[in-house]
């Protein structure tokens, strides 16, 4: 890991061409009684180092499972990914053995969860959990790896870490224990920190904070970050770029001041239309119909056809691929370039 | 504008734009839950202060927004109004009449005047009744809403007007998606034609098309019955759009009430001012145009308010005095509408127009 060469600004590639993270035509499914769940059906994207990717979708989407696959976390069975590859750094993890897997983990990529007290242990102080870090990737002695954890719960802005080192997870509150999953998994200083939905079950004033954190370490340590969330105003606020996700697959991927500008696919255009805004104060909100579709039983042709008010034949019979409809902008749709110009 | 007159201070609270009758006022409305030690034998040690003299008025066909953080007691106002909890002192008084003295037939017909719609659909529906028993259930015991032989064909119409289809009448909650779910509590929440529904969290628990979808249908029925809805979110751009008046509330307390071009336009406490600047703003093109206000710490434990103004400890402007007094929710001169700060000021650098 380079740290005091100069960096290249946030999106560009690295000296050697090679990204910092590169997924590519990931496929994942669950085996369930019910069937095959196909979660994710194709996803690639890209991470430079320094730049934020928000993975923007609703609950069933795929944005979850695509992390865990990502992160080599995913419960197999029922889960099993079926293609695809997932490169760090030029390699390719998933051909990896578990044993090797795993220094990757926690070194290379790391990740945050959004139920903080769910994903600490309750009967060990938080130091011991921050500290298990060091104790275990790096040998440090218990008392060496109780320092470090102070040094870092100070990091995440947690008032008199000393003292409350020795704290147990239900001593905390909300925002604090996403402060102590932060630092967790800033431990061992990763390239690529995965956020999955990190500030969803905290209250705005908190959320604020977090984001604001979560930004400054960033910067700091120039990592790349995957942003997962449903919320069109945090991924506004921070993000370099964007993927929309539906029914396991990106609909459209773009940087994010020309989606909001202009969404190029139907879904993002009625994602962004439903959000309640100030000029359409006591008129209906412009809501998709229809429910996003049950994973055991995807809609041929499109996925969104159902919904989408400009569904043509076409839609029900061929699968758009995800194509450039202008240079850095992508989207799964056959109407894409009508519904950028807005002809539709 | 001066304000001492208790008078005019009442006045700016009511509705400028439905000037429907008030059906419900709300007055002084305080719940303490009594913090306890020893098995055997309690000793009371404290209270968490979970309402602490909470005031308003709702009129006919108005929508009342309750916004606040976790903790803040936004759900235990709501049990308190649909007389699941009684409160510690103060009074409603629903046409007049406080509910709670009501008893018998009294206590019946306002169970079926004021009813709720829950925010989890998931564990708000029992999973073992079928759609038609629970938006039936509430005619078993209202019976004269509805005679007998005439139940199923009600609650097929209910199913109907919620946007749910009616042949559906007998499948269970699991085989329902969220959003659909939540109009199966809706159309339970309407099957006694209340005069007031209160909406805690409603949509807090759906994706955004869906949010969209149930908002939308909730203005609708709001329309069509003439129903008052106090509506009680986190979120505030949904709060804002379905409106008429905002209540802010922090730690037990009303902070700041207003119409929601006040609240949303002018917001005058510290606190709401705080909490507008916090909510992320769907529109990259503002990123690092507007003040964002990032509050420190975490809101104080209502078993242990901080003395006087309970924002104190997390106020920029906090002097002696807001540690001294507790501030009233008066008009403040320089605003328009009632706001519980000594140093109550209008701001709109931290207003986002979108």
């Amino acid at each position: 890991m380079a740290t005091t060469e100069t960096f290249p600004a946030p999106g560009a590639p690295s000296a050697d061409g090679v990204p910092l993270l590169d997924v590519e035509d990931l496929h994942v499914e669950f085996r369930t009684r019910d069937g095959v769940a196909k979660a994710v059906n194709g996803v690639s994207y890209t991470l430079q180092e320094g730049e934020t990717l928000a993975i923007l979708g609703e609950s069933g989407s795929g944005k979850s499972v695509t992390a865990q696959a990502v992160m080599g976390i995913l419960d197999s069975p029922p889960g099993f990914i079926t293609g695809g590859a997932v490169r760090f750094r030029g390699q390719d993890l998933l051909l990896l053995p578990e044993a090797e897997r795993r220094a990757y983990r926690g070194r290379n990529i790391s990740m945050i969860f959004q139920d903080a007290l769910s994903s600490l242990n309750p009967v060990f102080t938080v130091g011991w959990q921050i500290g298990e870090m060091f104790r275990i990737h790096e040998g440090l002695s218990r008392r060496q790896a109780k320092a470090r954890a102070v040094e870092l719960m100070e990091q995440v802005r947690i008032p008199a870490a000393k003292e409350r080192v020795n704290d147990y997870p239900h001593q905390f509150s909300g925002g604090m224990r996403q402060r102590i999953m932060i630092a967790m998994a800033i431990a061992l200083d990763p390239d690529v920190l995965i956020a999955d939905e990190p500030t969803t079950a905290l209250d705005v004033t908190v959320q604020a904070q977090i984001m604001e954190l979560l930004h400054d370490l960033q910067v700091e340590r120039k990592m790349g970050l995957i942003l997962i969330t449903h919320d069109l105003g945090v991924v506004a606020d921070v993000s370099d770029k964007i993927s929309v996700m539906y029914a396991g697959r990106i609909m459209e991927k773009a940087l994010v001041h020309d989606i909001y500008a202009r969404p190029a696919h139907p879904y993002t255009k009625g994602l962004l239309e439903s959000i309640p805004r100030l000029d359409m104060k006591g008129q209906e909100l412009a809501a998709i119909k229809g429910l996003p579709p049950s994973l055991t039983r995807i809609p041929p042709g499109c996925e969104f056809n159902p919904r989408c008010p400009y569904a043509q034949q076409i839609c029900i019979e061929q699968r758009p691929p995800l194509y450039e409809v202008v240079p850095g902008r992508y989207s799964a749709c056959h109407f894409a370039e009508e519904v950028l110009s807005g002809s539709i | 504008m001066a304000a001492s007159d208790p008078a005019t201070d009442r006045a700016a609270t009511r509705a400028p734009s439905r000037n429907g009758e008030v059906v419900l006022e709300v007055d002084e409305l305080v719940k303490y839950f009594p913090l306890t030690t020893g098995i055997v034998f309690k000793k009371h040690v404290g209270d968490v202060k979970a309402v602490d003299g909470v005031s308003f008025e709702l009129h006919r066909g108005e929508t009342l927004g309750v916004v606040g953080e976790s903790g803040c007691g936004k759900s235990t106002l709501a049990k308190l109004l649909i007389l699941l909890e009684r409160p510690t002192s103060g009074r409603a008084l629903f046409k007049g009449k406080n509910i709670y003295d009501a008893k018998g037939r009294h206590f019946k017909a306002l169970r079926r005047n004021i009813q709720i719609i829950f925010q989890d659909p998931y564990s708000s529906l029992n999973p073992r009744m079928t759609v038609g028993d629970i938006v039936g259930e509430p005619f078993d015991i209202h019976p004269e809403v509805a005679p007998r032989g005439d139940r199923r064909r009600r609650v097929q119409e209910l199913l109907d007007v919620v946007g749910l289809n009616p042949e559906h009448i007998n499948r269970y909650p699991h085989q329902f998606s969220g959003g659909q779910r939540q109009r199966i509590g809706i159309a339970r929440g309407l099957a006694l034609r209340p005069e007031i529904i209160i909406c805690d969290e409603p949509v807090s628990a759906l994706d955004v098309s869906i949010q969209a979808q149930v908002m939308n249908l909730l203005e609708k029925l709001q329309d069509e019955f003439g129903l008052s809805y106090v509506f009680i979110a986190h979120d505030l751009s949904v709060v804002r759009h379905i409106s008429d008046r905002v209540a802010v509330m922090y730690i037990g307390k009303l902070v700041e009430v207003g119409t929601h071009e006040q609240i949303y336009e002018h917001p005058s406490h510290p606190y709401t001012q705080a909490l507008l600047s916090a909510v992320p703003v769907p529109d990259p093109s503002v990123r690092g145009q507007r003040q964002q206000i990032i509050l420190t710490g975490d809101p104080p434990s209502p078993a242990n308010p901080p003395s006087g103004c309970r924002f104190r400890t997390r106020c920029w402007k906090a002097t002696e005095k807001c540690a001294e007094e507790v501030p009233a929710l008066v008009v403040r001169p320089g605003t328009d509408h009632p706001a519980a700060c000594h140093y109550a000021a209008v701001r709109e650098d931290v207003v986002v127009q979108h």
